[in-house]
């Protein structure tokens, strides 16, 4: 259990983004770079995060930052990272992308770098859309969700990320969540004391995608694990721990309608698409209790 | 030494001798046996390099692009598809100003496959700041590689520099190969600002309109900047090593009438096919351009020029005949030839001299006028 107070006053995210009000990456962004500390770079594809470092010649983050193509993150890593390690530097390589940089256009470098055991973390920070061009659908959108290019409501389940990833059998992978700064810290600590690959990946709130008033992001990403549709885990060496909010969920979780009815782009869900939803919470946590049981 | 090489070992060989730190690559025909060269000096320790065997020719420019950014030597080799797929990376590689050195295997594109040469697939990466030079020869094909790096690691230059080498005419055919030991021509690597957490900067942070008009300029002048370095480099490399290249080989072309000009080992055919004329009393002569880009200098003057190109710009015409008509105000006669490994010898080149009609363009073995 990390306390607030282990958390390093730096602040790697400076005053000047052009982040949204109460965007949830940035919040999340934070904490990721305070865990990683100051010998650290950043490889970062197209998406929100790239967006609100500022423009050249300055920038909001005071680490070194690669910018590079939507597709191209994991592999310039992967590049970066060899590179580093054969002249003997210990420098950790955080690759920060987001849920249409991982889950769809970058998913094959994402597999190949961790296929090849790159030495790196990989953040996928998720809004479940793409955010940054205006909340189109992306691999991550729920079921039910409007978005832009999805104004009926996307009819396909979100992709499951976290089981692809897990199939590469990384040393380490977490879910996070930007309302749960102590978790999310201390699972990046975690994962960057391993090496190979590691991939933690973190519910961001959006307040102009997911369509809520901005000041409720930490609310929402606690409703979003409180109801379960959201699970906080971490799953080391194959071992899979589920995290105490989580847990609590599992128990006695919020109703998702509680979840949902905040959000503008769950607005005139229908009931069948809610049901399902549900049984999707209640199998994932049947399977997480299982896996974590061992059996 | 002397040895038997193909054109495919031979660019091993010589980036064996550059020792990159990083190699990422990707396999594809005819380019493979580049990289498995490569990856067989790395994997019997006489080459300490970190090969990195990426899933897709996308991959292998951006873990270059990674590796580079901190400060490495990179090379990779691709053809065709592969070179198409890593389009949107090479882009990349020039506008972050790093040196990669790639061996392109030219090469068709599909549709239909085809596999054999073909030159439409450097010639689409022609605007994105790549140097792009053609060798004809195995032993061009070595020398070349070796003043690569040095070509692209100079500070007046900090551009990517692609190799062109013909497929299976001149990657897989077996010819004599002088070696050398480089010694001191390739110095070590220096780039500028490599990423360190010690001073906290963003690379390819997005840029507003004005400033991302001084980098596209900066990028130009490096380009005409890099004409005297590529000089110097070859200038150097015929004093240590005793061979002579110059941006553009010319053969007989100094009192000819009529000037054939191709890439490639078109270009070097062309040269018999000038004996042939010669004998004919035609006053032919040769240019073969080595570099594409930046383009070279040429002394077409008052000449009758025949341009073969292997690749096309559909709607517009031959690329390397439109390049030079416009760059040199003067008419050719545009010959497409080649293209998807279609054979062209000597006796072709001949003929199209003998029969050119200037201002038009011909497509060997599809019109019937020639």
């Amino acid at each position: 259990m990390v306390v607030i107070a282990e958390i390093p006053s730096t602040e790697y995210v400076l005053n000047c983004t052009s982040a949204c009000a109460g965007c949830g990456d940035s919040l999340a962004l934070r904490y990721v770079l305070k865990a990683a500390g100051p010998d650290t770079i950043l490889v970062m594809p197209a998406g929100c995060t790239a967006a609100f470092q500022g423009v050249y010649p300055k920038t909001a983050y005071a680490l070194p930052v690669v910018n590079i193509a939507f597709a191209a993150a994991a592999a310039s890593a992967s590049g970066l990272s060899t590179f580093l390690r054969a002249k003997g530097k210990k420098t950790k390589v955080v690759v920060y992308a987001g849920d249409g940089a991982t889950l769809d256009i970058g998913l094959s470098a994402v597999s190949g770098a961790f296929e090849r055991r790159t030495d790196f973390l990989y953040v996928c920070y998720d809004n479940e859309a793409y955010g940054n061009t205006g909340m189109q659908r992306s691999g991550a959108t729920p079921i039910g969700a409007k978005t832009t290019t999805t104004p009926a409501g996307k009819p396909e389940i979100k992709k499951d990320i976290d089981t692809i990833i897990a199939a590469h059998e990384p040393p380490y992978q977490a879910t996070a969540c930007a309302a749960y700064p102590q978790d999310l810290f201390r699972k990046v600590q975690k994962a960057l004391t391993f090496e190979g690959p590691t991939f933690v990946h973190i519910l961001t709130p959006c307040p102009p995608g997911w369509r809520y008033s901005a000041e409720k992001t930490v609310e929402l990403g606690k409703l979003a694990v409180k109801s379960g549709i959201w699970a906080l885990y971490e799953r080391e060496n194959g071992k899979l721990v589920i995290s105490a909010p989580t847990k609590a969920a599992m128990k006695k979780p919020v109703p998702l309608e509680e979840y949902l009815a905040p959000q503008g782009r769950f607005k005139g869900i229908d009931s069948a698409t809610v049901a399902l939803l549900k049984g999707r919470i209640a199998e994932n946590f049947r399977r997480l209790a299982a896996e974590e049981a061992g059996s | 030494m002397r040895k038997i090489s193909t054109g495919n070992k031979a660019v091993a060989e010589a980036v064996a001798l550059a020792r990159p730190d990083v190699v990422a690559a990707y396999p594809i025909t005819p380019q493979s046996d580049i990289v498995e060269t490569i990856a067989e000096f790395v994997a019997a320790g006489k080459l300490d390099t970190k090969y990195i065997p990426v899933e897709s020719e996308h991959s292998s420019m951006a873990a270059c692009i990674g590796a580079g950014i901190a400060g490495a030597r990179t090379f990779t080799a691709t053809s065709s598809h592969g070179l198409t797929y890593m389009h949107e990376m090479t882009n990349w590689a020039a506008g972050a100003r790093l040196p990669v050195v790639m061996a392109n295997v030219n090469r068709s594109l599909a549709p239909g496959w085809n596999i054999w040469v073909e030159h439409s697939d450097a010639i689409q990466e022609r605007d994105t700041g790549w140097l792009q030079i053609w060798v004809s020869t195995v032993q061009e094909a070595y020398d070349t590689t070796l003043m690569a790096f040095r070509i692209a690691e100079h500070n007046d230059v900090l551009l990517p520099v692609m190799i062109n080498l013909d497929g299976f005419t001149l990657s897989h055919i077996m010819q004599p190969l002088d070696t050398v030991e480089p010694g001191d021509f390739i110095p070590p690597i220096h780039l500028p600002d490599p990423v360190d957490p010690a001073h906290p900067a963003g690379y390819g942070t997005i840029a507003g309109p004005a400033d991302q008009f001084r980098f596209r300029y900066k990028m130009e002048q490096a380009m005409q900047d890099a004409k005297a370095v590529i000089a110097e480099t070859e200038q150097d490399f015929a004093r240590r090593f005793g061979r002579t290249y110059s941006a553009a080989e010319e053969y007989r072309a100094g009192d000819a009438d009529v000037v054939v000009v191709a890439l490639g080992t078109l270009g070097k055919e062309a040269e018999v096919a000038v004996d042939i004329l010669r004998d004919e009393g035609i006053k032919a002569g040769s240019v073969r351009p080595r570099w594409f880009r930046p383009f070279p200098d040429l002394d077409l003057a008052g000449k009758e020029l025949v341009v073969i190109d292997r690749d096309y710009s559909f709607g517009f015409g031959g690329v390397l005949a439109h390049e030079i008509r416009s760059k040199y105000l003067t008419k050719v006669f545009s010959v497409i030839a080649g293209l998807g490994g279609q054979e062209v010898t000597y006796d072709d080149i001949a003929e199209f001299v003998r029969k050119r009609r200037i201002g038009e363009e011909f497509w060997f073995g599809v019109s019937d006028h020639v």
